[in-house]
C-alpha cells in the first residue's frame, strides 16, 4: 500500500526526524490558512499516487497566503494521470545548499531491509541506479539486530564532509529504519535529504508503501489507505477480498491463482486478444466471490467477453460453478461467457452448469482461443 | 527417485487441527503420505483422525516420533515463529503453506534457519509432491501427478498444475514437482532445486516455471548455462502485465527496468532453456529433448 507524501512526512517527523514546517489541505481556505501561519513563500503540492507531478502543474510556489489559496484552488480537483487530486500538501519553501537520496528497500536477493543512499539526489533514483550505480552505496541491515552506530555513521559519511551534518544524517539513518520497522515498510525513502544554507539536515520529501501483509494486524496503518486514489474497481475487489488489475483490453479474465491467471492473460496475448484485467478469486473460492468477480467485469463497459480459468486444487470447481449460475441469475450479463474448469468435482460443476444450458471446456487453449473470438465478434 | 521428500519421508503438520491443516491433512493420508505427528499447542494428546498422534510442541513431535520432515499450514501471524520453532527442534526439512507473512518476519527468521543448516521451501507455496514414493507434502493436487523422470519446479500454484497436468495427460510422468512461492522472501530458490534435480540419478530433465518480478529466474538461467547438464524448459507468467502492479503474488512485480518477462526469456534463451511460449508446449519441448 502507497502512502502519499504528507502521510509518510508524518510518519518520519513521529520517528524524530527533521522536516520542514506545514500541513495538508483539502481546501484552497485551508490552504491559505496553513501558508499564513508557516509564512513566506510556500510550496503548494498535489497528493496523488504518480511520480511526475511538477511536470503536470501539481506542484505549485506561492509567495504569500492569498497566492496559496489561489494556486490550492488551481491544484485542487485538477486530474493527474487519471487520478484525481483532493489533498494539498504545503510547506515553507526551502532553501536547499546540497541534495541527496537515502532510501530503506526490503531487498528480496540479501532477504535484508538494504539502506542506499547516494549523494546524486533530488532526482530519480532509479535512472541513478541504472546509469551510474557507482554513486549509490548500498548497506544490509541484519533485521536481528537493527542497524548499528557506525553503520548509520558510515552511510552519513558517503553524504558529508561536515562533522555536524554526518551526525544529523546518522541519527536520520537509525530513525528511518525505526520508522521502516515500526510501520510495516517494504520501502521508506527520504528524497531529497537536503541540507539548508544554515548547515541544517531536513527531509524535504517522503515515500512510504507499507507491505500489504502487515495491514491485517495493523488497522491503524489500514486506515492510512486513500481509496479515492485506486481504480474504482480495484478498491471495490480489494474491498471483496480479490486480487484485481484493471487493463485495457476486451477480454475479461476470471482465474484461479496469480500465477495461472498470469499465464491466462498471457495466452489470450498469444491468440490475438486483449485481456481486460488481471483478477485472481483466490483459492477457497466461495460462490459469492464469483459474484463479485462477475459484478467488477461486467461492470468495464469495454469488456466484449469473458473467460472463466479455474483449475480445481484446494478451489472447489462446484463452487465456482454455482457462483456463476447464482449471479447470471441476479443480473442479467450481456457478454458472452466462456467457462473452463477442470479439477476437484469437475463432474459435479459440468452438471450444474449443464442445467441451465451453459457449457464448460476442460482445455486451456481452446477456451482462450474461443472467448478471444468470441470478444473480435463483438468489437 | 525423487527430491527432498520420497517413501523415507516422516512427516509432521503444524496446525493438524486447524481448518486448513486438517483438511489438507486428509488429503496426504489419502495420497499415502506417511504422516507421523501433527503440532497444535493446548491439543497434545489427542489423534488426529483416531490415528495421527498430536503433541504441543515440534520439540515433542520429533522426540517421540523421529519425523524428519515438516509441513505449517499456520496463520500468517504466527507462521514464521512456527518455522522458528522447527528449524530450532532440527527437522531438516520445513515447508511452509502459509500466505500472506509480512516480509519482516520472514527476513527475521531466514539468518535463524540458514545458521541450522535447515531446508525451507515456501513461504507462500504449495509444497511438494513426489509421486513415486507417494510422498505429497502440502496442496498440491495428488490425482494430477504421475510417477516419472521429469522435475518441475515453479513459483506458482494453479500454474504448475496446469502443467503437470499436460505431463501427465501426455504420459510424461514426474520425480518431483516442487513449488518455491511467491513471496519475496523464500526459503528455496530455483537454484537450490535445480542443483537437487542435477544431482538426482532419477530425474532426467527439468521444466522451470518462473514469473515476472525479481531476479530469480535470471540467476537460474545462469546457473542452468554453467552447471546443468540435463535438458530444461521453461516458461514465465506475466508477459502482459503492466509495470509497478503487484500481479497478485507479493514478489511478481515489475519495479522500473528489472524484473520484465523480456530480461527474464532472454537470460532462458541464452542459457540453453527450451521456451515454453504457452503452458501447453512443455510436452513437444520435452519429447523433442528426451527423445
Amino acid at each position: 500500500m502507497n502512502l502519499h507524501e504528507y502521510q509518510a512526512r508524518a510518519l518520519l517527523k513521529a520517528a524524530g526526524i527533521p522536516t520542514l514546517d506545514g500541513d495538508v489541505a483539502s481546501t484552497p481556505t485551508e490552504a491559505e490558512a496553513i501558508a499564513r501561519r508557516v509564512g513566506g513563500t510556500v510550496v503548494i503540492k498535489a497528493q496523488v499516487h504518480v511520480g511526475g507531478r511538477g511536470k503536470a502543474g501539481g506542484v505549485k510556489l506561492a509567495r504569500n497566503a492569498a497566492e496559496a489559496a489561489d494556486e490550492a484552488a488551481q491544484i485542487l480537483g485538477m486530474t493527474i494521470k487519471g487520478l484525481t487530486v483532493h489533498k494539498v500538501l504545503v510547506v515553507p519553501a526551502a532553501e536547499i545548499a546540497t541534495e541527496s537520496y537515502v532510501g530503506l528497500i526490503m531487498d528480496r536477493e540479501s532477504q535484508r531491509p538494504v539502506f542506499m543512499v547516494s549523494s546524486a539526489g533530488g532526482v530519480d533514483i532509479e535512472e541513478v541506479a541504472a546509469k551510474t550505480p557507482e554513486k549509490i552505496v548500498r548497506l544490509a541491515v541484519d533485521p536481528t539486530y537493527g542497524v548499528f552506530p557506525h553503520q548509520a555513521l558510515s552511510l552519513a559519511f558517503v553524504l558529508f564532509r561536515d562533522f555536524a551534518q554526518v551526525r544529523a544524517a546518522a541519527k536520520i539513518m537509525e530513525q528511518l529504519y525505526q520508522a521502516f520497522v515500526a510501520n510495516g515498510a517494504s520501502l521508506a525513502e527520504i528524497n531529497p535529504l537536503v541540507t539548508t544554507p544554515d548547515g541544517r539536515v531536513l527531509a524535504l520529501d517522503a515515500k512510504i508503501v507499507i507491505d500489504d501483509n502487515e495491514l491485517f494486524w495493523r488497522p491503524d496503518l489500514g486506515v492510512l489507505r486513500d481509496d479515492s486514489a485506486e481504480e474504482p474497481s480495484e478498491a471495490a475487489a480489494r474491498r471483496a477480498n480479490l486480487s484485481f488489475i484493471k487493463l485495457d483490453g476486451d477480454v475479461g479474465c476470471v482465474v484461479n491463482g496469480a500465477g495461472l491467471a498470469m499465464a491466462t492473460m498471457d495466452l489470450v496475448k498469444y491468440y490475438g486478444g486483449e485481456p481486460a484485467n488481471f483478477l485472481d478469486i483466490g483459492g477457497s473460492s466461495s460462490p459469492e466471490k464469483v459474484i463479485n468477480a462477475l459484478k467488477i467485469i461486467t461492470a468495464d463497459p469495454h469488456v466484449k467477453a469473458i473467460l472463466f480459468n479455474i483449475f480445481g486444487g484446494i478451489t472447489r470447481t462446484d463452487d465456482v460453478a454455482n457462483g456463476i449460475v447464482a449471479a447470471t441469475r441476479q443480473f442479467k450479463v450481456n457478454v458472452p461467457i466462456v467457462i473452463r474448469l477442470t479439477g476437484t468435482n469437475e463432474a459435479e460443476a459440468i452438471r450444474i452448469l449443464n442445467e441451465v444450458g451453459m457449457p464448460a471446456l476442460s482445455d486451456m487453449d481452446e477456451a482462450v482461443q474461443r472467448v478471444v473470438k468470441l470478444a473480435r465478434e463483438a468489437a | 527417485m525423487s527430491i527432498f521428500a520420497d517413501g523415507q519421508t516422516r512427516l509432521l503438520i503444524q496446525g493438524i487441527t486447524g481448518r486448513e491443516g486438517s483438511f489438507h491433512a486428509r488429503h496426504m493420508l489419502e495420497y499415502g503420505t506417511n504422516v507421523v505427528a501433527g503440532v497444535t499447542p493446548g491439543k497434545g494428546g489427542q489423534r488426529f483422525e483416531g490415528k495421527v498422534p498430536v503433541f504441543d510442541t515440534v520439540a515433542d513431535a520429533v522426540r517421540e516420533t523421529a519425523a524428519n520432515a515438516t509441513v505449517i499450514y499456520v496463520p500468517p501471524m504466527g507462521a514464521a515463529a512456527a518455522v522458528i520453532e522447527a528449524a530450532d527442534a532440527g527437522v531438516p526439512l520445513v515447508v511452509c503453506i502459509t500466505e500472506g507473512i509480512p516480509v519482516m518476519h520472514m527476513s527475521r527468521a531466514m539468518p535463524f534457519v540458514r545458521n541450522r543448516g535447515i531446508r525451507l521451501i515456501g513461504p507462500n507455496c504449495p509444497g511438494l509432491i513426489s509421486p513415486a514414493g507417494r510422498a505429497k507434502v502440502g496442496i498440491i493436487p495428488g490425482n494430477i501427478c504421475s510417477p516419472g523422470r521429469v522435475g518441475l519446479v515453479s513459483r506458482s500454484g494453479t500454474l504448475t498444475y496446469e502443467v503437470v497436468n499436460h505431463l501427465t495427460r501426455a504420459g510424461i510422468g514426474q520425480s518431483t514437482c516442487v513449488g518455491i512461492g511467491g513471496d519475496p522472501i523464500i526459503g528455496t530458490n530455483f537454484i537450490g532445486c535445480l542443483e537437487a534435480f542435477q544431482e538426482d540419478p532419477d530425474t532426467d530433465a527439468i521444466v522451470l516455471i518462473g514469473e515476472i518480478g525479481g531476479t530469480d529466474e535470471q540467476s537460474a538461467a545462469a546457473f542452468v548455462r554453467d552447471r546443468v547438464t540435463k535438458p530444461v524448459v521453461g516458461f514465465i507468467a506475466g508477459q502482459t502485465a503492466p509495470k509497478g502492479r503487484r500481479m497478485g503474488h507479493a514478489g511478481a512485480i515489475i519495479s522500473g527496468a528489472s524484473g520484465t518477462a523480456e530480461e527474464k526469456l532472454a537470460a532462458f534463451e541464452a542459457a540453453g532453456i527450451g521456451i515454453m511460449k504457452r503452458p501447453a508446449d512443455v510436452v513437444e519441448l520435452l519429447r523433442a529433448r528426451l527423445g
